[in-house]
């Protein structure tokens, strides 16, 4: 039916997921780690068109649009986050956030 | 491993194109060193994705993919990168700058070389895709529209509909929040500082 094979749309979702993954973990400036935030969540939309595409149902593209919505509100509210600390610590090192704990 | 490769329709072959440009530009966002470099190749792995939903069969996606990732997020992306200074990773692990690329001006087009030979090769391999009348017959023959989508968005999913616009909300009411300046509403907190 389809002519791209599930099982390789799936590959491509999980290698885009794995190397946004490695960024959020590895870098230590915030403003990478939400960028790799971005590329994990295009990941997931990845994952979800091509199995409703598969099925040739329209309820992967719905899952995509609540992802989307989520992606808008997660990067408003984190780079907010983010001009508050840059603010107090004039900095972007999110090591410098362990100074919050009680 | 060649002959395998020439056996696949052109569809295929340009959706794996695609998948690769999407990989390598996401590779260049984890590991670049420069915030805007970083930015740069962000919006070229969307518009790869973009072309991927194309080719999967969902033209609605993609468009959504432009409009709202490329477009409206990335934005928020450049407006806080502003806000932060261009161009420096201050943290104490990044990966080391090379001084030689900032230093001279003729070298100052590096920073958008790599992404703009990116979008080039997308771009092209779209016009092909919307060219080719193979690839066409193909995706018309398995293409979910718009129609079929805002059908199940408001009548199924409509309770999530109004979630996801109750988490907007909370977004826009958080960001404002968080991102005003320290002096607005000074006032109102040492009022509830003297009576708590």
């Amino acid at each position: 039916m389809i002519a791209i094979p599930l099982s390789h749309i799936l590959i491509l979702a999980s290698i885009l997921f794995v190397i946004g993954f490695v960024g959020v973990i590895t870098r230590k400036n915030t403003l990478f780690i939400l960028m790799s935030l971005e590329v994990m969540l295009n990941a997931v939309g990845v994952a979800f068109i091509g199995a409703g595409s598969a099925w040739q149902q329209a309820d992967g593209q719905v899952m995509f649009i609540l992802i989307l919505t989520l992606a808008a509100a997660e990067v408003a509210l984190g780079l907010a986050l983010l001009i508050q600390m840059q603010r107090r610590f004039k900095s972007l090192d999110i090591d410098l956030l362990s100074k919050l704990k009680g | 491993m060649i002959s395998t490769f020439i056996e696949l329709n052109p569809l295929q072959l340009t959706f794996y194109f695609a998948a690769l440009l999407a990989i390598v530009a996401s590779v260049k966002v984890v590991t670049g060193k420069n915030t805007v470099h970083a930015l740069l190749y962000l919006v070229v792995s969307l518009l790869a994705v973009a072309v991927c939903f194309y080719l999967m069969g969902a033209p609605f996606a993609a468009g959504l993919e432009i409009i709202v990732y490329a477009g409206a997020i990335l934005v928020l992306f450049v407006f806080a990168i502003m806000m932060f200074g261009l161009g420096q990773d201050e943290t104490l692990h990044a990966p080391s700058v090379n001084d030689r690329i900032y230093g001279t001006k003729v070298n100052k087009f590096n920073l958008w070389l790599g992404p703009f030979l990116l979008a080039l090769l997308l771009l092209t391999e779209l016009v092909y895709a919307i060219n080719s009348g193979e690839i066409q017959a193909k995706l018309t023959s398995n293409t979910i529209d718009a129609k079929q989508v805002g059908i199940l968005l408001y009548g199924p999913y409509l309770l999530a509909v109004e979630i996801a616009s109750f988490l907007l909300l909370a977004g826009l009411i958080g960001g404002y929040h968080f991102a005003k300046p320290e002096g607005v509403g000074l006032e109102r907190k040492k009022d509830i500082g003297e009576h708590g």
